[in-house]
């Protein structure tokens, strides 16, 4: 469709006019600008929702909104085609097959091997083993082999050693969806373990033998403790609720040398309306910060993130500082469980923050204890009541504990928005179906590739420069502040905000200070050589001829980033917030719109949203170059370009 | 850019001939200038029964009259003695904490603030247009907004130097009475009606530029903080007194110390700057939108919480940096 406008949300007069393309997989619009040409494509898998809007004037709206919290806002000329697109867009948006996905026809050009490469990255057994799995008290069992105990479980799961088949069919037949005690964590220093299951089939007065037994074998598993705490994420009523269901929670009377506790986690109901309200908030014209404020305390969002985070840091301290077992479970055990298990598992074990770990603690966690992604995400086409932004929460907390502890972290914020944007863009197989069973039986192996490759081969962007290994930070257990600390929360514009760039801090730190690692390795390197140089001239020259050596000086290199700091910003509109003035007399009332304050074109770096990159995470990127490597004497250079001659100036 | 105070109109709308021709040489021939007047206009208005007002548009037809209502006084006060509250108690819940940080009102007045200085620069930078700034007194927003604008601006007053600069140019000179202004602090209830954060006010607004802009500075959060101690409590005489005139009157040169020749030692000195600073000769123009105005945790939790994981990254960048 052409003559399609494509709106600036801050700044409705900010409107470009481009073709608005629709293919199988994306919506594509192209601006007609004659130098710029500019692109944004959205993948078909990233809508959310679309709304036809009252036709104008200027002619008919289109607004769509993105799972990874992009707003395009269209105005189609004609209603006609307006409504074409409209109908379109939403079958394309509700795929009803896998195979219409767009991991099945993404092509990154790559070969067989290099496919299955990529999916060996993150292996689980390895991870299960680095823990220090099996072991005297926990084996491994392969009673699941079929998927005949639980179809969404995996085939192998960790269980106490005297937890025998017997015991842990007959205690999954007492849990919801079959979902027995497994293990999540082991603690290889004291033994303490973090398990995982569902609620049990108890209503009111329900018992099973075998899944006593289960939560014993869990406690003996532990010889340093002698009982284990059993957590249940949900808020007590809604647990209570349960039991007039026929399931319910843990009591301790039938449990013997059990804690019970209730955390109080809302469900994926109450989430999804939670994101809603906070999306709302974002999308408003020129808030004042009350507005702001106000709707982000009606939204509940940071309430939520908080508790999830305080049922992480509870069970982190029972095993880190007790040396207490944890079972955790909430209802089905696949949502707030899978949050609360890793946001703890990230807390005691420094691994997990490690870009590798994290990846293999999303795998562990969510995709081979089945969360399902395929209901929660909307995948496919299918009942919205099952979307949550469960994963979202989680990737949320880590974010938050990536500004208490800078240094933490071996990834940086725009991995993190990255995962998101590829949980949702279907992209990659990782992330499709609801369960192993359902991914194996769609083959997604052999069909799709893995994103935990494709990040890997880029992790020079998503490095922290401030990670060091030998950090006191990324030793051992993180131990968050847990009150008072509702201020240390603050809003993630980095994701709910990610494409709006004038939002951001205008210059990202992390690209300055991993320029300057790179640059200060690269001077390094380059000392190395320069100093083997010295070393052999001096020896196989006389005593009479003079070397020249040039000093390093480092206060000079960064005479390179000046010259980037010339990437213009442009004031957005200050003079438009009308609302919060009080009336003005006639006589002054023209004086404001008699500023009409031009604005140029930003010459940003728009993310590039086209299948093969990587998403920017919205920040502004002055991103430095560095001097080409291959360090030279000057005496011996021919043609050296400027920047290499102010860095090696001595 | 150019501040002052209220004009003295009144009620029976007095003119002043030189006051006129003041601004009238000001302006070439033909060209139009701003008055950013940074009370309401209803206020404004309301001054003239008490003696002071507005420029009326027939006297200084080449001057046209913006107003930015910008809180000072006791308003300020109160919502800085709540913010301080709120950070201090232990909030039971996050909603509490929320609603308590937006009944405060502080980041509404950090982001007026900071709007009003992005407009005056604006007229400067885009419109080319000079401007005079005004509140009542001429002591407290309008040299809040004329610091902020000339930080905005122009890239030698974000040198330490040119900060130090600014700051005594714009602040101690101009004549903000530091001395009735800093009194108490948060505990103060307004009960004495000169307290009022506006120099706070006017720090935090940096500390938000330093958050959208961390390479741009080159003095760091630390140097903030300092400022804001010395402000109330100091060991010398550089914030002492109301004015130039009340200083020279205590012979502060002769008898205390100044807080420059301190801190621009060289062991004191590298305390205070940003190991991220590299020269930036554009403006600045910051995001006033409420997602890019946050809490100014390092001031207002700085006794309350943990402060080590933080300092630890600094140190790291400084490491980095310094190679």
């Amino acid at each position: 469709v052409e003559n399609v406008r494509l709106l600036d949300r801050l700044s409705s007069r900010r409107a470009v006019v481009g073709t608005l393309y629709l293919t199988a997989t994306h919506v594509i619009f192209v601006e007609n600008g004659s130098e710029t040409r500019k692109e944004t494509w959205v993948l078909h898998s990233q809508i959310s929702s679309i709304e036809k809007q009252a036709t104008t004037a200027t002619g008919c709206p289109l607004l769509i909104r993105c799972k990874n919290f992009q707003v395009i806002q269209l105005v189609i000329p004609q209603e006609r085609d307006c409504h074409d697109v409209y109908i379109s867009l939403i079958r394309l948006a509700r795929p009803v097959k896998y195979e219409e996905l767009y991991c099945f026809s993404f092509n990154p050009k790559l070969d067989k091997e290099e496919r299955e490469q990529g999916w060996k990255l993150v292996d689980l057994n390895e991870e299960y083993n680095r823990m220090g799995v099996p072991n005297n008290y926990w084996q491994i069992s392969d009673v699941n082999r079929d998927y005949g105990v639980c179809d969404s479980y995996p085939t192998e799961v960790y269980v106490p050693k005297s937890a025998t088949a017997h015991i842990i069919v007959g205690s999954s037949k007492f849990r919801s969806r079959r979902r027995f005690p497994a293990l999540s964590y082991y603690c290889k220093g004291n033994n303490a373990s973090i398990c995982r299951s569902s609620q049990p089939l108890s209503g009111f007065s329900a018992r099973c033998l075998e899944d006593e037994q289960m939560l014993q074998a869990i406690r003996k598993a532990n010889p340093g403790s002698d009982f284990i705490y059993v957590v249940d994420t949900r808020p007590k009523l809604n647990a209570m609720a349960n039991r007039a269901a026929g399931k319910g929670y843990e009591n301790e009377d039938n449990y013997s040398n059990i804690k019970f506790q209730f955390i109080g986690i809302e469900n994926i109901h109450v989430m999804r309306n939670s994101l809603q309200k906070m999306l709302e908030v974002c999308e408003l014209k020129s808030p004042s910060m009350s507005d702001f404020l106000w709707g982000l305390e009606n939204s509940g969002w940071l309430k939520h993130i908080k508790a999830i985070m305080d049922a992480g840091i509870f069970i982190a301290k029972a095993v880190a500082e007790e040396g207490v077992s944890v079972l955790v479970h909430c209802s089905d055990g696949w949502d707030r469980t899978a949050q609360v298990c890793s946001v703890a598992s990230l807390l005691l074990d420094p691994y997990y923050r490690t870009m590798k770990g994290f990846m293999v603690l999303i795998e562990k966690d969510w995709v081979s204890f089945g969360h399902k992604f395929n209901h929660r995400y909307g995948n496919l086409d299918g009942d919205p009541k099952e979307i949550s932004p469960v994963i979202d929460q989680f990737i949320e907390c880590v974010w938050q504990l990536m500004e208490q502890f800078p240094c933490a972290f071996e990834f940086n914020e725009r991995f993190l928005i990255n995962i998101q944007h590829h949980i949702y863009s279907c992209q990659f197989g990782n992330f499709l179906c609801n369960s192993q069973k359902e991914r194996r039986e769609l083959k997604i192996k052999e069909r799709t590739y893995s994103l935990w490759a494709h990040l890997w081969k880029n992790r020079a962007d998503y490095l922290n420069p401030l990670y060091r290994s030998d950090h006191s930070q990324t030793q051992g257990t993180l131990h968050p502040q847990i009150a008072p600390c509702n201020f240390l929360y603050k809003f993630w514009s980095g994701m709910y905000n990610r494409f709006e760039k004038g939002l951001h801090p205008r210059q990202s730190v992390t690209d300055y200070l991993m320029a300057v690692k790179e640059e200060t390795q690269q001077l390094e390197e380059e000392l190395e050589v320069l100093q083997e140089r010295l070393a052999n001239l001096q020896k196989s020259q006389s005593s009479n001829n003079k070397v020249k050596s040039k000093q390093q000086d480092r206060s000079k290199q960064f005479g390179l980033y000046t010259s980037n700091n010339s990437l213009a910003n442009t004031p957005q509109e200050y003079s438009n917030d009308l609302k919060s003035f009080p009336s003005r007399s006639p006589s002054q009332g023209d004086e404001d719109s008699a500023l009409i304050l031009t604005q140029d074109n930003l010459k940003s770096s728009d993310p590039d949203l086209s299948a093969n990159s990587d998403q920017e995470s919205g920040v502004e990127d002055l991103s430095c170059r560095s001097p080409s490597g291959g360090g030279c004497l000057p005496s011996e250079d021919s043609g050296k370009d400027s920047d290499e001659a102010v860095f090696l100036a001595g | 850019l150019l501040r002052s105070s209220q004009p003295l109109t009144g009620p029976n709308r007095r003119r002043c001939r030189e006051d006129e021709k003041l601004l009238g040489t000001i302006l070439d021939e033909g060209e139009r200038g701003f008055i950013l007047d940074t009370r309401s206009a209803q206020a404004a208005k309301q001054a003239r029964m008490s003696g002071g007002g507005t420029e009326p548009k027939s006297s200084y037809p080449q001057w046209r009259r913006l107003h930015r209502a910008l809180d000072r006084g006791r308003p300020l006060q109160e919502s800085f003695s709540r913010l301080v509250e709120a950070c201090g108690e232990p909030s039971p819940s996050m909603d509490r904490w929320l609603a308590r940080l937006e009944s405060s009102r502080w980041l509404s007045h950090v982001k007026a603030a900071l709007s009003t200085a992005c407009l005056a620069a604006q007229c400067l930078d885009r419109e080319d247009s000079k401007v005079l700034v005004h509140g009542a007194e001429g002591t407290d927003t309008t040299l809040l907004v004329t610091a902020l604008a000339q930080l905005i601006l122009d890239p030698s007053c974000r040198t330490l130097e040119g900060f130090q600069g600014l700051l005594e140019r714009e602040w101690i000179q101009a004549g903000h009475p530091f001395h009735l202004r800093c009194a108490r602090s948060a505990a103060s209830h307004a009960r004495g009606k000169q307290e009022a954060p506006l120099f706070l006010l006017f720090l935090d607004c940096v500390w938000q530029l330093s958050r959208q802009f961390p390479l741009s500075l080159e003095f760091g959060e630390q140097l903030l903080l300092s400022l804001f101690d010395n402000a109330y409590a100091s060991a010398y005489g550089t914030f002492l007194c109301n004015s130039e005139r009340e200083r020279s009157l205590c012979k502060v040169r002769e008898s205390t110390h100044s807080l420059w020749a301190w801190l621009n030692q060289p062991e004191e000195k590298h305390k205070y700057l940003n190991p991220l600073y590299s020269h930036n000769p554009l403006v600045i123009w910051p995001s006033v939108e409420p997602q890019s105005i946050q809490l100014w945790r390092g001031l207002f939790l700085r006794w309350i919480r943990p402060s080590q994981h933080l300092d630890e990254a600094w140190e790291e960048i400084q490491r980095l940096v310094e190679g």
